[in-house]
């Protein structure tokens, strides 16, 4: 049998989980770990929207309001919804592309260690003095002049955090240059592999400028220099600059991987060929491309002349052209297809008119002049809540259902899904809509309560009861994951019945070492290929059943992480505790021995051998 | 392909740092990870241009008041030919001449050292004299750029240290080639960036 059947103690499970190298098991920390900080930062939108949900509101403070926001921001975007699609990335592309593994499955590991710890890093903030308070966006000026340690642990926080992220990026670049199966040629890739591509490589590109200005903000309020201090020659508007050539491009490492797994969803349900794949995978490419040319359209307000917003302005248009020809290629997936409206499709058909409604408010904000009123307004709100939930959330629900057999071999309950789906559907549009018309009527972002008489009363009621909606749907979709898990009926192979690419084609529950013989990819939608042939076998290989070389697990990952996060705390309390340094120095030795240790090692990992995997085939 | 295999220079292959998958990883991983750290870098010439001079009002601090060019040229040339000589470390690794490699790799270091040395003495000498990290934007900016490149030294010499030591008694193998090559790509890029700095730095400062 192969170890994943093996009955554990839980001691030796969680170890294995902490050691583990496997592409599949670090899936489902990342998604469990994204999962736990995505009820955390629903549970502080629900704060927000209790707040405002009647005029002068005194639930919550002024200042606690502006660390709720804060802190849901920051942690929806890093800690929720990048780690959770990292997580379908990890269980899905290195089998789509029939690989063993990701490129670096040490690296893999420490990616996510470092992610976790990152972030509750940050979360530490609520318990050790107050969270940061400047926006999710923490602009200097307003950063340096916070008061307490909130933004120190923001700063150190997604330092930690983006660390993990930058890494897993080139892992999963490698893993696709390098690593597909014979015969998966780039044209030939999936579109979730697709996406993946081109988010790490915008990760790759990305992430750097954030590291440095985080680096520039814990300097400039831990170190005593002035990057940011205007008296001491210093310049604010660098560190907008740095956040958004960060920033933008982090909003398509977000959809981008969204596009991938509906572009899989309406093939599959559609029972389909992607309608124009090659024009979706340029699209996916030219749209990572324009990410990079479009940062300043978030600081049209800030002065940098008619000249920058014009040239920023027409790029941010431009984006829409390759983001339509995507839509309009769904929509010709589905026309003539035979339809079956599972979950997974029904939030891909909900996606298209949601994401629809965000792309259009998003052209008419990249026009400057339109944008000067719109700035800093509810209507910013309703629009970046229209692409990131109406696009990204709803594929990472879709995903979930899609991909929850391939992860763990049982199927979530059709029917709770869909009351999950129409709940979250319906109350994200009664909560996100009609911000578009507050914004309209002047009420701007961030502000912790309106007065009875601007009349914003109604509007801001409706959207709190929207919200409710919300959390209704997602603890339906809870409940549906703990009866699933209880009930613990495995699904067998292709659970779909329609899969068409290699990831559905490895039986189920997929075992530890991917493939037993890589296949040989024969074309697009390959499984759907062997299928529509009547291949018994399931897929062809690409060689007969040899040995396979696997990875050795590794606690140092997890040790290393461990060093940064104790580093962390020296850096945050320098210049104001004594023992500050001293720690500071310890966690960066740890970090830094259990580097050097991982280097001088040898570490060569292990064969599983041909016989063993010749029997296991008998005993099934 | 077998890591513990032993090889002579005839069966060595050409390309020994890319004969494995690991290898093959190694390389891609760290040409795009070079790739990250050029916007890193990028980033902070960004900010180091925009706050180049900028200080308090009445900063006695500038470019031309600060920069010694002899210094600073007697250490590009320590860097530049510390890139050759890892070089020729490569040349002899491609040739199955694990000797050469390792002294070749051991003059590398050597000039880097000396390079790190005179860093250090440069920056003492501009605190000395007043020109300290939270002086000003353009010091901070200066020594954060200039700092960060100098981490990067300590960093490859540590790496390369630490390679030569290790492996000092076991010779070549498809295993510890790729470590090797990565290695000298680093320091490549450490000698590339350096390049930047004193034109864009010390060369620029001085003259305009």
């Amino acid at each position: 049998m192969s170890s994943i059947a093996k009955k554990k103690g839980f001691g030796a499970s969680v170890w294995d989980y902490l050691t583990t190298v496997d592409h599949k098991k670090i899936a489902i920390l990342y998604l469990a770990a994204g999962g736990l900080f995505f009820v955390i930062g629903g549970i502080e939108a629900m704060l927000i929207r209790i707040q405002l949900a009647k005029p002068d509101n005194d639930f919550v403070s002024a200042g606690l309001f502006n660390e709720i926001i804060t802190m849901h921001g920051t942690t929806m975007i890093f800690l929720a919804a990048m780690p959770i699609l990292f997580g379908f990335m990890n269980a899905v592309m290195p089998l789509q592309i029939g690989a063993r593994d990701v490129a670096f499955p040490f690296l893999n590991a420490l990616g996510f260690w470092l992610f976790l710890f990152g972030g509750i890093f940050l979360n530490l903030s609520w318990f050790m003095g107050g969270a940061p308070d400047a926006g999710w966006t923490s602009y200097a000026s307003l950063s340096l002049a916070s008061p307490g340690h909130g933004i120190d642990f923001y700063a150190l926080g997604l330092q930690i955090s983006g660390a993990g992220t930058y890494i897993g990026g080139i892992n999963f670049l490698v893993t696709i240059i390098n690593m597909r199966a014979p015969g998966m040629t780039y044209m030939r890739m999936p579109l979730m592999t697709w996406t993946t591509f081109v988010a790490s490589a915008l990760i790759l590109f990305a992430f750097p400028p954030l590291t440095i200005g985080l680096f520039f903000l814990i300097l400039d309020r831990m170190f005593g220099a002035n990057f940011f201090d205007h008296t001491m020659g210093g310049n604010t508007i660098i560190w907008e600059h740095l956040f958004w050539i960060f920033g933008h491009p982090e909003v398509y490492i977000l959809i981008l991987p969204a596009f991938g797994i509906f572009s899989e969803i309406f093939a599959l349900f559609s029972r389909k060929r992607l309608f124009g794949y090659s024009s979706m995978v340029f699209a996916t490419v030219l749209i990572g491309f324009l990410g990079f040319m479009v940062w300043a359209h978030h600081m049209f307000t800030v002065g940098l002349g008619p000249t920058a917003n014009a040239i920023f302005a027409v790029a941010t248009m431009a984006i829409a052209v390759p983001t339509g020809m995507k839509i309009f290629n769904w929509l010709l997936t589905i026309w003539g297809g035979s339809i079956k409206v599972t979950v997974p499709m029904l939030y891909a058909l909900g996606f298209i008119p949601s994401f629809v409604a965000g792309g259009v408010t998003g052209v008419m904000q990249a026009a400057a002049p339109l944008d000067y009123q719109l700035h800093d307004s509810y209507f910013i709100v309703a629009h970046f809540h229209y692409v990131i939930v109406g696009g990204v959330v709803l594929a990472i629900l879709a995903a979930l259902h899609l991909y929850w057999p391939l992860m763990f071999n049982q199927m979530l309950s059709e029917k709770l899904g869909k009351w999950t789906f129409w709940f979250f559907f319906i109350g994200f549009h009664m909560t996100f809509f009609i911000q578009h018309f507050l914004g309209l009527m002047g009420m701007p972002r961030r502000v912790f309560t309106f007065r009875a008489d601007q009349g914003w009363d109604l509007f801001n009621l409706i959207s709190s009861i929207g919200a409710v909606f919300m959390a209704i749907g997602v603890i339906i979709l809870v409940i549906n994951i703990i009866i699933t898990v209880a009930k613990n009926v495995p699904v067998g192979n292709d659970p779909w019945e329609d899969g068409r690419t290699l990831e559905w084609a490895i039986p189920q529950p997929v075992p530890f070492y991917n493939f037993k013989q890589t296949p040989l990819v024969r074309g697009l939608d390959t499984f759907w290929i062997e299928k529509q042939e009547g291949n018994k076998e399931g897929m062809t290989y690409a060689e007969p059943i040899s040995d396979i070389h696997m990875p050795n697990n590794s606690f140092i990952p997890f040790v290393m992480t461990v060093g940064l996060f104790v580093a962390a705390f020296g850096a945050l309390y320098n210049g104001e505790k004594t023992w500050a340094v001293p720690v500071l120095v310890l966690g960066l030795a740890i970090t830094l021995l259990s580097m050097a240790v991982r280097s001088l090692k040898d570490d060569h990992g292990y064969h599983i051998h041909k016989e063993d995997l010749m029997n296991e085939k008998g005993g099934k | 392909m077998d890591f513990n295999t032993k090889y002579t220079p005839q069966t060595w292959p050409e390309h020994p740092e890319q004969v494995t998958l690991e290898g093959k990883n190694k390389f891609l991983g760290f040409w795009l990870f070079l790739g990250g750290e050029t916007v890193l870098f990028a980033s902070l010439f960004a900010t180091y241009l925009a706050l180049k001079n900028k200080g308090p009002s009445g900063m006695e601090y500038s470019t031309q008041t600060l920069f010694e060019l002899p210094l600073v040229f007697v250490m590009t040339m320590l860097l530049l030919t510390s890139s050759l000589t890892s070089v020729y470390a490569m040349y002899h690794m491609k040739n199955h001449n694990f000797k050469g490699m390792q002294t070749w790799m051991a003059i590398t270091v050597l000039l880097g050292l000396g390079f790190l040395c005179l860093e250090i003495y440069e920056f003492n000498h501009y605190v000395h004299i007043g020109f300290t990290y939270g002086q000003s934007a353009f010091s901070s900016a200066f020594f954060t750029l200039v700092g960060t490149h100098g981490i990067h030294v300590v960093i490859g010499l540590v790496w390369i240290i630490l390679l030569i030591l290790r492996n000092a008694k076991r010779g070549f193998s498809l295993y510890n080639a790729p470590k090797y090559y990565t290695a000298s790509l680093y320091w490549h890029f450490i000698d590339v960036v350096w390049v930047f700095i004193f034109t864009v730095v010390y060369l620029m400062g001085v003259v305009g």
